[in-house]
């Protein structure tokens, strides 16, 4: 490779928001588009409820402070939400335009309302009268803030403990930066934390703090501390340097100076989720010469959402299906230098499912100087037995119809919950499951939910 | 937050937003949902001697994909038993005492009828009374209605009649069928009237059948005038409670009707000197629902501002509405393009070319990239290439600071017929 090394603002500028939001007439003219349907199917496939009309009607009268407010409402992530969720899968898909003309930007109104709110500083909400019961969050990522917020509003004096120096979790450090800049997620927790809900970063609870203190300590607990860090792959040369997993690899772009040490580089990155296009595309951002995204079965069973994949695609990043790594290789000074790999092909067993089966003999070697694990998250095991509460491999099992654990003071809600055939990992999710969390919370206590803004 | 409450000659109510009488209210079980969705008050569908509606009586102007720009409609007053509608207002006063219900009225022009009409519904408990003398069709035929309303004397001498027996507050509501409006309200504020509301709506066929040739709405193939409202009519309506608002004479409140959509027009009625506003065509549209953002939106757009009370209001541009006669002849204002957000579709150009005075010119950079220029001298300051351009903040009217110190055409007939009489 001999082209000239990008400058590190060069790199920054392919970290800033890739979109840059309707223009004013541009909403304007979609917000008069919205039929502002009675009983709509947008709402109905909104996670979180949203009156997504009501919040549209409102732009195209220029009542933006009421617009950010009927959204953030009802989503505490809301402005998160109109960046990263798969709309065309929820609000958008189930327009009813789809089905006459082309159904309405909802994310993009959505974004249009927010931006105004953080653009102008607004504060929302006020808390609730204080009504003297105490309720620990343990992990303020989007679940435990959004549990906070709705909490806050009734009137509990709460407390979140935060493993990192910021909350925000995975939108403060998964998601990358061109797609969701830390700002909005931090404008968010500002939005929390201003309803007196006291948030102590940089406490890990079961280390900082201990399991019983927390248990003890309040009314009640919310466990909303999400998934871990990328299991192994547990193959050949794993320990070397160039193996990377994919959230600690995302959160240095969003957290350190960007490098030149992608430049030119070859990546492959094994996985073919949302955290692996994540990888992907940041590592063609950083000056990647070639992206590759290896996966064990194909594109039908990419967990990736369509648009994900899309820009994937469009970003210059291969795929190489049926493809699963046997070991890492590298040179004589332990670098990485490729991957050999092995075809596999999709064998039915027995409960139905499709399996990836080695082809022996298919063997081949790709060629890479980087490799990113990116095959889904491990589970905090051991804070969660020291909760004393059941589990099933690390997903924290609730009681149908709610949000209660086996400990019946304990609450748990967002991805520490996903799995095992339960919900979807998503902003949206851990934003709803966070108010209904709030709203079990309240009707254990109080018997009753009367819900105020 | 500021406090949305309004007070209406006497009629109290707990926001500026009312019900126009109309189909919405033709019901305590309709009336009764828009309260529950927030409505300050409603004017009942109008009572009197029930009629019988014709089948097919609404249309619409679609505007260029906006539906329901205009709204046009050859409906009558209430078809409904009075002795029902009485029970119905009865109950949902009960109901929503805070709210404001006032019976909408229209009559035979006899004095007994109006006597008798008008106990029947303050019996019930009605807040105050508005008379009908706008309906443009059916009822005119009978006497009624417009028939009334576009001949002041009989104006006066009606709410007179009822100003005889009426307990609670009388608003007088005018047709914009006449030449000017000011005659009209000014008989019904001769007459005793506590308040004015306009406007009805307004005479219109809505469009013929090209194919049928049939009018649009056609009953069996025929079709008669109906009334028009809804967002076009806005203007209109606006201009006419202005001309109240301002005539001396005129020294009631109004309630402001015609084309209120959200709360910006709200807000501008207002100023114009409406103490509330009254809604049809945009609940026919949308539903009761459209009140949320209603309120919403004009108590955040008085706390931007500062404002406590939305009463404080009413009629502050009032004083700046006046005649042609007093504006400034030397006043100039310029067309300026921002070549950086123009997107360069010619339309001012052509515009100016054809339509007004020749000083847009259609030019090229160095680089050979279209631009355009606006030749400032002589520029009239017609606003025409700003109204037809397509792209917000690509074209702005400026002003310019001239020579000349202010001077109207009024001041200058005086001062030549000054200089004429020495
Ligand atoms: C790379 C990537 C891309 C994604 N893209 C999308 C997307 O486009 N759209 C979408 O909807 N979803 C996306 N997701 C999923 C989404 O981010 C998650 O579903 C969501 O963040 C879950 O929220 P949560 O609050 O349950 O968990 P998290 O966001 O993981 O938050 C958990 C919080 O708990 C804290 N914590 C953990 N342990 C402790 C402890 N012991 N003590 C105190 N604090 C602790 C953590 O520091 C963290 O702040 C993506 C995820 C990843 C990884
Ligand atoms: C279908 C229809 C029926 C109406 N009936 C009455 C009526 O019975 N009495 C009355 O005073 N006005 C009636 N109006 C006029 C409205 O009260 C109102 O003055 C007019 O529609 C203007 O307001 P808008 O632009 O908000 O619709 C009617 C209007 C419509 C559209
Ligand atoms: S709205 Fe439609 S269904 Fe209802 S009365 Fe009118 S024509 Fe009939």
């Amino acid at each position: 490779m001999t082209s000239t090394l990008p400058s590190i603002d060069d790199l920054k500028k392919n970290f800033e928001e890739i979109s840059s939001g309707l223009k004013n007439q541009e909403a304007m003219e979609e917000a008069n588009r919205c039929l502002y349907c009675y009983e709509a199917p947008c709402i109905q496939a909104c996670p979180t409820d949203i009156d997504i009309p009501s919040f549209i009607k409102k732009i195209a009268s220029e009542n933006l402070l009421g617009s950010s407010k009927t959204i953030m409402r009802a989503n505490p992530l809301g402005a998160s939400c109109a960046r990263v969720c798969p709309t065309e899968e929820l609000c958008e898909g189930a327009c009813v335009l789809n089905h006459s003309t082309k159904p309405i930007m909802i994310g993009d109104l959505q974004r249009f309302a927010t931006d105004w709110a953080i653009r102008n500083k607004q504060v929302l909400f006020k808390r609730g009268k204080p009504n003297g019961k105490t309720v620990a969050i343990v992990g303020g990522g989007p679940a435990g803030l959004s549990a906070a917020r709705e909490l806050a509003l009734l009137g509990y004096n709460v407390t979140i403990f935060e493993a990192e120096a910021h909350a925000g979790g995975l939108n403060t450090y998964g998601i990358v930066s061109f797609r969701l800049p830390q700002a909005i997620s931090f404008w968010e927790v500002e939005q929390v934390k201003s309803l007196e809900v006291d948030i102590r970063t940089n406490t890990r609870v079961g280390k900082d703090i201990s399991t019983k203190e927390v248990l003890e300590n309040y009314d009640a607990v919310v466990l909303a501390i999400g998934m871990s860090s990328v299991p192994n792959l547990r193959i050949e040369g794993e320990e070397l340097d160039g193996v990377y997993d994919a959230i600690e690899f995302v959160k240095k772009t969003k957290t350190e100076e960007l490098s030149h040490e992608f430049v030119g580089k070859k990546v492959a990155v094994i996985g073919a989720g949302n955290t692996a296009v994540d990888a992907a595309t940041s590592s063609v951002r950083l000056g990647a010469e070639n992206v590759k995204m290896l996966y064990r079965r194909t594109v039908k069973e990419m967990t990736a959402y369509e648009f994900e994949y899309e820009f994937a695609k469009q970003e210059g990043v291969e795929f190489r299906w049926l493809t699963t790594p046997k070991r890492i290789l590298s040179d004589e000074k332990g670098n990485v230098n490729g991957i050999e790999c092995i075809q596999v092909e999709l064998q039915e067993s027995e409960d139905g499912s499709q399996r990836p089966v080695p082809i022996s003999g298919s063997e081949f070697f790709i060629e890479a100087d980087v490799v990113i694990r990116a095959i889904g998250q491990s589970r905090y095991i051991e804070l969660i037995e020291s909760f004393q509460i059941d589990h099933t491999n690390g997903v924290v099992e609730v009681e149908e119809g709610s949000y209660m654990t086996s400990n019946k003071k304990v609450f748990a809600c967002g991805d520490v919950i996903f799995g095992n055939g339960q919900g979807e990992a998503m902003v949206v999710t851990a934003a709803q499951q966070g108010k209904l969390a709030a709203y079990d919370i309240h009707e254990n206590m109080f018997g009753k939910i009367s819900v105020t803004a | 937050m500021a406090d949305l409450h309004i007070n209406l000659a006497g009629i109290d109510s707990p926001n500026p937003f009312w019900l126009a009488s109309a189909p919405p209210t033709n019901s305590g079980y309709q009336v009764q949902r828009a309260f529950e969705a927030g409505w300050g008050g409603a004017v009942w569908k109008t009572l009197g001697d029930p009629i019988i509606n014709t089948s097919s009586r609404f249309a619409a102007i679609n505007f260029n994909g906006q539906r329901v720009a205009g709204f046009n409609n050859i409906e009558l007053i209430t078809d409904r038993p009075l002795e029902i509608n009485l029970k119905e207002i009865y109950e949902t006063k009960k109901r929503f005492p805070d709210r404001a219900i006032i019976a909408s009225l229209m009559v035979e022009p006899k004095q007994e009828k109006w006597h008798e009409i008008v106990k029947l519904v303050e019996d019930v408990g009605v807040d105050g009374l508005e008379l009908n003398f706008g309906c443009p069709h059916g009822m005119a035929e009978r006497g009624m209605g417009s028939a009334s309303g576009q001949v002041p004397e009989l104006v006066e001498s009606q709410t007179y009649w009822v100003k005889e027996v009426a307990q609670t507050p009388v608003i007088v509501k005018l047709t914009p069928n006449i030449t000017d409006i000011t005659a009209t309200a000014e008989a019904a504020v001769q007459g005793g009237a506590d308040a004015i509301s306009m406007i009805n709506t307004i005479n219109s066929l809505m469009g013929v059948d090209i194919d049928t040739w049939n009018t649009i709405p056609n009953v069996a193939g025929k079709g008669a005038h109906g009334g028009y409202c809804g967002p076009a009519v806005k203007p209109i309506a606006l201009n006419m409670v202005a001309d109240c608002a301002r005539h001396p004479l005129i020294n009631v409140p109004i309630s402001g009707i015609g084309g209120i959509s959200n709360w910006k027009d709200t807000v501008e009625y207002l100023l114009m000197g409406a103490t509330g506003v009254q809604v049809c065509t945009a609940v026919m549209h949308h539903g009761f629902r459209v009140v949320e953002d209603m309120i919403e939106g004009l108590s955040n757009y008085l706390d931007d501002k500062g404002i406590d009370s939305v009463m404080d209001l009413v009629g502050k541009s009032v004083p700046k509405y006046s005649d042609w006669g007093n504006l400034d002849l030397n006043y100039k204002v310029v067309a300026r393009i921002n070549n950086d957000i123009c997107i360069n579709c010619n339309k001012c150009h052509i515009a100016c070319e054809d339509a007004s005075h020749q000083c847009i010119d259609m030019l090229k950079d160095a680089n050979g990239n279209s631009y355009l220029q606006v030749q400032e001298d002589d520029c009239v300051g017609c606003n025409l290439c700003s109204i037809v351009c397509p792209e917000e903040g690509a074209i702005n009217m400026v002003e310019l600071k001239g020579d000349h110190p202010p001077l109207t055409w009024n001041e200058r007939q005086k001062a030549l017929s000054e200089i004429g009489a020495k």
